[in-house]
């Protein structure tokens, strides 16, 4: 099993550790529900060093992505980001990812750990395919990543590492130390926030600041465990738990990463044929209605078209909500897939609890004036 | 800190045996191990149980964890407060977070049952 190099940084918190992708990870600190309300109502700060980086440099980086994901990485402008995604053939996916643009010929994508080899085995294998011209480089083990997440993020970002950082839009970053360290405004928590890339051998001293200078503010650390519910109140997708090599992005609500005016791209065929005769499968989110909470396998049934089920994907109790929620990947063969607010049913331990499908996320932060 | 007032099972349940009934409840290290419990799923009251078999579930935010009964019984009462403050079972495992109170079969609780030091050397194995 993995550490990161904050692993140290977390005993001395007190944190309760758990096997993630490989790697021995902060599940939770306070609690999850603790941390979940920080992250919601000041901040919360998360180690995902586990998370690959891979560089993608050269004259003909811009081509190769632009192939292997279906997201428009022309579009994209130097320190400005994009969510996109690692497709197979058949449309569906291999990881989804971030693409930063470092510059016109120069890429960082930010992989998930369980990904990360087969990601780098398939951009190498399409850089040597293009013979010059590209080079790939795994830089995960000297990148730290900590993420600072909640209303209060900015304030405290501007106060450890400068006010320029608080003056990012959603989805843009810039360097400091040369390129030792990057700040972008991005996260997976559904709150405004940032994530850290830093120099690994760096990264101690800067979770030691945040804690310290955040602290006022009511920064506190968070695990996994947050970081899941989190996602989850945010309809945001868990790859290898919500979207796997059995769901295209059209399935998973996702079609707006998929540019299909941008030339070809690895999936693009499939993804064609499905947007044409529609799919049978559909990720939707349902609230749980009845006293129980579904759970990742549990059964999820429409209630008015019994032949519209599926296994529950990701399903927790969202803190915020103060009920249960879920993702379930359902099939809805011949049918269209269940209109927000149907009835549905769920099993659990052989018992039926009411639900009913709602359109996602189930979270949505409200409009904070500047 | 481990009260030696009942007996425990080794999937970290305590049992309080009295006058043929016996309330059943998870020990602070099943509590702390599941994380912040929000929802206790209890059986009916009359509702009759072997030993050994699964009477209900705690739900933490991240897992579940079954309720076994140690012992042969009926179901007297449940802890209802749970309904409104699953947290009691965090806040409390050994007193307001009780689970359930059953009516004991003849043959009373079985002898695998630890006592508090047996437990806590459990614990500390």
């Amino acid at each position: 099993m993995q550490r990161t190099v904050l692993y140290r940084r977390h005993v001395e918190s007190g944190a309760r550790f758990g096997p993630f992708a490989g790697y021995e990870m902060p599940i939770q600190y306070e609690g999850v529900l603790a941390e979940h309300r920080a992250v919601r109502e000041r901040a919360g700060m998360f180690d995902v060093s586990h998370m690959g980086e891979i560089r993608v440099r050269g004259p003909r980086a811009l081509p190769l992505l632009q192939r292997l994901t279906p997201n428009d990485v022309g579009a994209l402008h130097p320190f400005r980001a994009q969510y996109s995604a690692l497709l197979t053939e058949r449309g569906t996916f291999i990881d989804d990812l971030l693409v930063y643009c470092l510059g016109p010929e120069d890429y960082l994508l930010v992989v998930n750990a369980a990904s990360r080899a087969r990601d780098l085995e398939l951009l190498e294998a399409a850089a040597a395919a293009l013979g010059q011209g590209v080079r790939v480089d795994d830089q995960s083990d000297e990148t730290a990543l900590i993420a600072v997440q909640g209303p209060r993020a900015a304030e405290i970002v501007a106060d450890v590492v400068g006010g320029e950082a608080a003056e990012l839009r959603y989805y843009s970053f810039l360097h400091q130390d040369g390129e030792e360290r990057m700040v972008s405004r991005t996260g997976y928590t559904g709150e405004d926030g940032f994530e850290i890339y830093t120099a690994a051998d760096r990264a101690e001293d800067l979770w030691a600041e945040f804690l310290e200078r955040g602290s006022d503010a009511g920064l506190m650390p968070a695990g996994l465990g947050a970081r899941d519910t989190l996602r989850l109140e945010a309809g945001m997708m868990l790859c290898g738990q919500d979207i796997d090599e059995e769901t295209t992005p059209i399935e998973a609500g996702l079609s707006w990463i998929v540019k299909w005016k941008k030339g070809d791209f690895t999936g693009r065929d499939a993804l064609v044929r499905q947007r044409e005769n529609g799919c049978r499968h559909r990720l939707v989110g349902f609230e749980v209605e009845g006293r129980g909470i579904a759970r990742h396998g549990h059964r999820l049934t429409v209630r008015d078209a019994p032949g519209c089920a599926g296994p529950v994907t990701s399903g927790a109790f969202a803190p915020t909500l103060g009920k249960a929620i879920g993702i379930a990947r359902l099939d809805c063969a011949g049918g269209g897939p269940p209109e927000p607010g149907s009835a549905a049913t769920v099993t659990v331990r052989g018992r039926e609890i009411d639900c009913r499908i709602v359109r996602l996320p189930f979270y949505r932060r409200p409009k904070r004036g500047v | 800190m481990i009260p030696d007032d009942r007996l425990y099972t080794a999937q970290h349940e305590w049992l309080k045996v009295e006058d043929g009934e016996a309330v059943l409840g998870i020990t602070d290290f099943a509590q702390q191990e599941l994380g912040d419990v929000v929802f206790v799923e209890l059986p009916a009251p009359g509702q009759e149980f072997a030993a050994g078999s699964e009477i209900g579930a705690i739900e933490s935010v991240k897992a579940v964890a079954e309720i076994y009964t140690p012992v042969a019984g009926s179901v007297e009462t449940v802890n209802e407060g749970l309904e409104d403050a699953p947290e009691l079972v965090n806040e409390d495992p050994y007193g307001g977070g009780w689970l359930v109170r059953l009516r004991l079969d003849d043959e009373g609780p079985r002898d695998d049952l630890m006592t508090a030091a047996d437990y806590e050397a459990q614990l500390a194995g």
